[in-house]
């Protein structure tokens, strides 16, 4: 079965195709009309049990695009408020004819546990803190696209809240595979132990040592909303911009040939200068919306098209 | 103007060196290795003891906002008549010195009216409130040289976590005092003998050292450098040899009237001899004063802290925790070094060097270039601490009306002269208050 749980388990040739069939999908996005009907008559369920917009949004169009048709599911006007659980509710689009489904989940593994129960491809759209798979290949298309793909030797330094990012893991396993080194920037309390022996990549609380001679730099969202679990993880955020922020002025001096990538929404004046995020010598973060939908096309018909029944 | 100014006849004692009889000279604010010239100031400092200036790491001034117990000018008065030529000062003002402007404020007036240097502490969080973090980075910036809610203890251990793991950005160490609030359960003084036949409520050893054991494991899961304030049970003693030993970063001090007086004080003294953690036994000044030698203890600290006449004159529950302690830091320092509780060079090692490396500066003092920061001693001079008549706005000490013999003669902060016990410089070296900022 087809299953996209993370990017854990696929290799590197498995990650190239992945990356040249996304951008084979940013042709046809391209294109007047940018649709492929190689999923006609397919339905996916689209479970997203988090708040979610750039990777609902593109998952939506994806499925569009692809001539397929979804199955939209959101928690809250859902039988799961009437105490079904996802299992069930899972069990139910299955029944309703769904071929493939895309999960989002508060809970690490749950796209792994639903493929025990149900015998179609499952997709992760981010698994509790474990990984966004669709997320980090997106960012691969986008820094590809910088490298000629030569992805071996680059350095990624990732700066900001680490261990409860599924984005950062899935670049992080992704970058192992592919032979990138990766640094990760943060201040401790965004660090759980283990991490670095974990993945065998260094940990640097001075951002200026961090990011220097970077070819890619991505910062991660500061979760505002979870400064109460388990916190307190920063200061007002002011202290954590002066010193992990990202400015123009940082990137010029330190980093002078990398571009920015961020997952998206973006905290301005926190992780970033506000004149930083369409700035378009350096900020790739449009650019990672639109290859966004490329990626999940590639996905999806990587999942139901290539494995036709 | 800049005139060149010589020590001579002094025994100089500087860390890691044998004592010698020997000229110092002082120009610009720093030692210098220049010939004896005619134009040259001498003092004769013959028959005194010549020791770099001491650093307490653990200062209560007061100020801004409690400047009726003391201020930034009285306490650093204080500190140099016992040698002390910097202090660290902790962040429970009023405001607290949880900001920057609140930093730049104490520096301020420390250039301006300081007899020493000083040196802020950032609170650890917010208005010590033990639930968000303070700005540390900018804290770093403005010029704060640790991390500390002192007596206001973080009480949740996570919170603590935290603490330790954002600290390691700007690499400052933090001092905790390590009491558990809940189980200290409102006593007033050692839980023990003493404390049921006053009929005080106890403060036993096991909340200080239940509060020091999870610091010294938080502190071995996040790698940041814990400097424990006044250590005073020998199970303390044992958790910080075993941590030490385990490879946790991990510095401690005593007090001095941890290693002198016991619970038994309280009789006398009455709220003069109430402070928190508490004076404990006979058995625990033994295993203090052991450490010292052992090394376990890298710090001897004061925990000055002033408190009013009116706040301190009430019942011995209602008095506030805290005594004075700069004034009588260099007697009874000297007093150890005279019972043979130590020699010269380890006393050194816990006032001079081992507080310098605490906050990460070098060992190296008093050579050619160093800061000019010393003082002399008269070790012969006997003399009586009245804490009424002392350089505090305080006299909450219990070692009022003690003999002690040795004193502090004349200190200099930057080349400056800040102390002259008998009024003997020459009128162009007349002490003057105001020191300039610098990072140890």
């Amino acid at each position: 079965m087809p299953n996209l749980f993370g990017l854990r388990d696929l290799t590197a040739e498995q990650l190239t195709y992945l990356i040249g069939q996304s951008r084979s999908m940013l042709e046809v996005l391209q294109r007047p009309v940018p649709v492929v009907p190689a999923l006609r008559g397919r339905r996916i369920g689209l479970m997203f049990f988090e708040p979610s917009t750039r990777t609902r949004m593109s998952f939506e169009l994806a499925v569009k695009n692809l001539g397929a048709d979804s199955l939209n599911f959101s928690a809250g006007g859902s039988s799961l408020s009437k105490g079904e659980t996802l299992l069930d509710t899972a069990m139910t689009v299955s029944a309703l004819g769904a071929h493939c489904i895309v999960v989002r989940d508060s809970h690490s593994g749950m796209p792994e546990f639903l493929s025990r129960h149900l015998d179609l491809p499952i997709i992760n759209a981010g698994d509790g803190t474990n990984e966004h798979p669709t997320q980090a290949l997106l960012d691969l298309v986008v820094m590809g696209e910088e490298w000629d793909d030569a992805f071996a030797g680059k350095t990624l330094s990732i700066v900001g809240d680490i261990s409860r990012s599924r984005v950062a893991r899935s670049n992080l396993w992704a970058a192992r595979t592919l032979g990138m080194t990766v640094r990760l920037v943060a201040p401790r309390t965004f660090v759980d132990p283990g991490l670095e022996d974990c993945f065998g990549v260094p940990v640097f609380t001075d951002l200026e040592q961090g990011i220097r001679d970077a070819d890619a730099v991505m910062a991660l969202r500061v979760q505002k909303e979870r400064r109460q679990a388990g916190g307190p993880y920063i200061p007002e955020t002011l202290d954590y911009f002066l010193r992990y922020g990202l400015t123009r002025k940082k990137l010029d001096d330190l980093a002078p040939n990398a571009v920015l990538l961020h997952p998206g929404p973006v905290n301005r004046a926190v992780e970033l200068a506000p004149d930083l995020l369409y700035n378009p010598d350096r900020s790739r973060i449009q650019r990672q919306v639109t290859a966004g939908v490329a990626v999940r096309m590639a996905v999806l018909y990587w999942a139901l098209g290539a494995s036709d029944e | 103007m800049n005139r060149l100014i010589r020590f001579s006849g002094a025994t100089v004692r500087i860390p890691g060196r044998s004592p010698e009889v020997r000229d110092l000279a002082v120009q610009g604010g720093i030692v210098v290795d220049a010939p004896a010239s005619e134009n040259d100031i001498v003092i004769d400092a013959t028959g005194l003891e010549l020791l770099p200036g001491l650093t307490d790491l653990h200062v209560h001034l007061r100020d801004p906002g409690l400047t009726y117990k003391e201020d930034i000018e009285s306490g650093t008065r204080c500190a140099v008549s016992s040698g002390v030529t910097s202090v660290v000062a902790l962040a429970n003002t009023d405001p607290v010195n949880d900001n920057p402007e609140t930093t730049r404020y104490v520096i301020e007036q420390a250039e301006s009216r300081a007899w020493c240097r000083v040196l802020p502490v950032s609170a650890a969080t917010m208005g010590l409130n033990g639930e968000e973090l303070a700005p540390y980075h900018q804290m770093l910036d403005a010029g704060c040289v640790a991390i500390s809610d002192d007596g206001a203890t973080v009480e949740k251990a996570g919170v603590m976590r935290r603490v330790m793991e954002y600290a390691r950005s700007v690499n400052l160490p933090i001092l905790p005092h390590c009491e558990d609030r809940s189980v200290r359960a409102g006593g007033v003084m050692n839980a023990g003998e003493v404390a049921v036949s006053l009929g005080l409520p106890g403060n036993p050893r096991e909340a200080e050292e239940i509060c020091l054991a999870r610091d010294l494991l938080l502190a071995r899961l996040t790698g940041a450098h814990l400097h424990v304030q006044h250590v005073t049970t020998a199970g303390g003693i044992n958790l910080i040899r075993n941590a030490k030993a385990e490879g946790v970063r991990v510095t401690a001090e005593v007090c001095p009237h941890h290693l002198f007086l016991t619970d038994e004080a309280v009789r006398e003294c009455g709220t003069h001899a109430k402070m928190a953690p508490p004076l404990r036994t006979a058995s625990d000044v033994d295993a203090l004063r052991d450490a010292l030698r052992e090394g376990v203890i890298d710090v001897i600290a004061t925990d000055h802290a002033p408190h009013a006449r009116h706040e301190k004159d009430l019942p011995f529950e209602a008095a506030p925790d805290g005594i004075i302690g700069l004034e009588t830091l260099m007697p009874l320092c000297l007093k150890l070094v005279a019972e043979g509780v130590m020699d010269w060079e380890r006393l050194l090692d816990l006032v001079v060097t081992g507080p310098r490396r605490v906050l990460g500066a070098s060992g190296d003092v008093l050579g050619t270039g160093a800061p000019a920061d010393f003082c002399l001693v008269d070790c012969s001079r006997e003399w009586t601490y009245v804490a009424d008549d002392g350089q505090s706005k305080s006299n909450n000490s219990p070692f009022d009306t003690w003999t002690f013999t040795g004193r502090v003669t004349t200190t200099f902060v930057d080349g400056v002269c800040r102390w002259d016990l008998d009024d003997v410089m020459p009128d162009s070296l007349k002490p003057r208050a105001g020191v300039p900022f610098q990072r140890p």
